[in-house]
């Protein structure tokens, strides 16, 4: 009886397979797969001595985006449908024929391209309160596709490819080209919340 | 004999599942290594806005959250129907986002310090008001790399 014990006896392998099944299927549910995205964006540093110092930028360097509570555009004081944003952001941007009341360019230095005329533009977000996030989100967007736009423009011109597929320093040369500054200012409390 | 060999030459013979363990532990390891888990559960309800020019979120162990949103049906009774914020498990006020940015920002090794995220999840119905109060307690936290979380989509509907 005592020696019989001490034999150990073989464990049926049979049922692992059920077992890994049972785990396989946790996982399956448990697993989310989905990788968060999102629009990246950074914010000024917090200064509250400085509040007003950002008025003299000149009024044409200046793209003035306003969305109001309900949600409506008003773009450089003309009302705006949200359709029609990016290509006249575009055109802000890059002001192709160097309009008196589109931004100035300064000419700079840049590797890959020599000297260019960087233009001197600020896009200038302003929302109530009371609008909703989807608007500001749209917007957003629209802006930051506005900048996209242009720079995957001047990367096929120049180099024949996309923007995204351009080694880091070119992709750098072309985003000192068009630098993306959106100013986001302190929202104004007229709707009410 | 002579019968099981006719057997044998009528039938399929028979596959063998002895490697069938083998093949469901593959899978197995492949969903583990894979899964996420959700370390949060949301008190609020959450659908975010869609948008074309979305970035991936690099590191995840660099990205800390805050949501915003109205809270659930089941916890209307005692929060009320305003959007919330949530920071991990619990309801918090504007207040409590700089210990939460501060506490967050400890976890990090002090070289990934400067990289930290703070992803913005955010209903779309949720008004602007609270979540500039949001923003601004996250420049004064100088935590200044956000990021919108959003749906990725082709088109938005305008």
């Amino acid at each position: 009886m005592a020696r019989k014990s001490r034999e150990t006896p073989e464990i049926n392998g049979g049922s692992m397979a059920d077992i890994a099944f049972l785990l396989l299927i946790f996982f399956l549910v448990a697993t989310t797969m989905d990788i968060d995205t999102g629009l990246a964006r950074k914010l000024p540093p917090y200064n509250p001595d400085q509040e007003n110092s950002d008025d003299k930028v000149k009024e044409r360097n200046i793209y003035v985006v306003l969305i109001n509570q309900y949600d409506q555009l008003l773009v450089e004081g003309k009302e705006m449908d949200i359709r029609r944003l990016r290509a006249e952001t575009k055109e802000f941007i890059v002001n192709p024929q160097d309009k008196e009341d589109l931004p100035e360019k300064t000419a700079k230095e840049l590797p890959f391209f020599g000297e260019v005329q960087v233009s001197k533009g600020i896009v200038s977000l302003q929302n109530d309160l009371g609008t909703s996030y989807g608007m500001y989100i749209k917007v957003q967007n629209e802006l930051i596709a506005a900048y996209n736009e242009v720079r995957d423009e001047v990367a096929m011109q120049k180099f024949g490819k996309h923007f995204d597929n351009l080694p880091e320093d070119k992709q750098d040369a072309i985003k000192d080209y068009y630098p993306q500054v959106i100013s986001e200012a302190e929202p104004k409390n007229i709707g009410g919340k | 004999m002579a019968k099981f060999q006719r057997k044998g030459k009528g039938g399929m013979p028979q596959v063998s599942t002895a490697s069938l363990p083998d093949i469901v532990f593959m899978l197995l390891f492949f969903f583990m290594v894979s899964t996420v888990m959700r370390e949060t559960t949301l008190k609020i309800e959450q659908h975010l806005p869609g948008a074309t020019e979305v970035k991936k979120l690099e590191k995840k162990s660099l990205v800390s959250f805050i949501n915003i949103g109205k809270p659930r049906k089941e916890f209307q009774s005692f929060y009320g129907t305003e959007p919330r914020i949530q920071l991990n498990d619990a309801f918090a006020k504007v207040e409590d986002i700089r210990d939460y940015i501060t506490a967050e920002r400890e976890k990090l090794d002090e070289k990934e310090q400067p990289l930290m995220t703070v992803s913005l999840k955010v209903d779309d119905k949720t008004k602007m008001g609270i979540v500039v109060d949001v923003k601004q307690e996250l420049r004064k936290a100088s935590a200044l790399k956000i990021n919108y979380s959003t749906r990725k989509v082709e088109a938005i509907d305008k």
